[in-house]
């Protein structure tokens, strides 16, 4: 097994603890709603796993897990993509 | 720290687009001359990481949450450019796919969250390890304060926005703004930390610093 796939099991293992996370408003949304601006936010124009909850599915903590872990895996896929695409091709065979 | 729509008025918004929009150009062409074929899992593991990470809000004072930024790991290990364009995509799929954070307000995630955390971090960093040397406890003290600076200046830029797009007056909101960064970026600390405590025992070769 190399490190990175060692490093991705333990990043999708972080993804299947997040129904843990504390349901609190942010630093952020705190501020806005203390400071009587939260009202000014709308909402988002389309929606997909709107709030990290994957639709159609009734246990909100198994929504949330399946959320994290396919939001993981996706990121982890374009931004390896991306990095292969932009990344030098001057001096592979130096490495 | 994700701005929603609304909250931001044109002139900010499309000031923020046009500077980050640049940043992330410049950064894919720094990439393109530096990046290596071996940088290219780690690029992916650390921003699968950081949108994971990013997951776990975890309580502080007065029922607030926080969560971990990122940045500060990304920029530390792999350098600040290529930690603008990590950044920039786990902000462009939270806002695409899950919501979190404007599309209008894109530009100003990326500005705050990708370019100020990244560039703030990087930089108390590398004041930190020419204090206290290249080594353990440098790399240490740069990443805990590198990460509650990029959380705090990062949460300061994001006032003078909202300020300046008339949400909410520069004297109410930048100190309410920072005032709960700074407890934020305690998390934000200590997390980094314990990152890059465990790269340094398993694999301190991964420590791949791009300097500027």
């Amino acid at each position: 097994m190399k490190w990175w796939h060692f490093a991705l099991i333990v990043s999708l293992l972080v993804a299947v603890l997040s129904p843990l996370a504390s349901s609190s408003p942010d630093g952020l949304e705190k501020v806005a709603e203390n400071k009587g601006f939260l009202g000014m936010a709308h909402n988002a124009l389309f929606q997909v796993i709107a709030d990290y909850v994957f639709p159609g599915i009734k246990n909100e903590a198994v929504a949330t897990i399946l959320a994290g872990l396919l939001g993981t895996l996706v990121i982890f896929g374009v931004v390896y993509g991306l990095s292969w695409l932009i990344k030098s091709r001057r001096a592979e065979h130096t490495d | 720290m994700h701005i929603p729509d609304g909250f931001l008025n044109v002139a900010t918004i499309a000031t923020t687009y046009a500077v980050s929009a640049g940043n992330v150009s410049y950064a894919v062409k720094e990439a393109n001359k530096k990046l290596k074929e071996k940088h290219v899992p780690l690029m992916g593991v650390m921003a699968a990481f950081i949108f994971a990470a990013q997951m776990l809000n975890f309580p502080i004072i007065g029922g607030t949450s926080g969560h971990l930024i990122g940045a500060a790991i990304a920029a530390i290990l792999l350098g600040p450019w290529a930690s603008v364009l990590i950044m920039s995509c786990v902000l462009i799929a939270q806002c695409l796919i899950f919501q979190d954070g404007g599309l209008l307000a894109l530009g100003a995630n990326i500005f705050n969250m990708g370019i100020v955390a990244s560039f703030s971090a990087y930089y108390i960093y590398r004041l930190a390890i020419s204090v206290f040397g290249e080594n353990r406890k440098g790399r240490l003290i740069g990443g805990f304060t590198g990460a509650w600076v990029s959380v705090v200046l990062a949460s300061i830029a994001c006032s003078i926005e909202l300020a300046v797009s008339g949400a909410s007056p520069m004297a109410v909101v930048l100190p309410a703004m920072a005032g709960i960064h700074a407890l934020i970026g305690i998390g934000e600390g200590l997390i980094t930390g314990a990152a890059l405590s465990l790269v340094l025992a398993t694999r301190a070769d991964l420590w791949q610093l791009q300097k500027v």
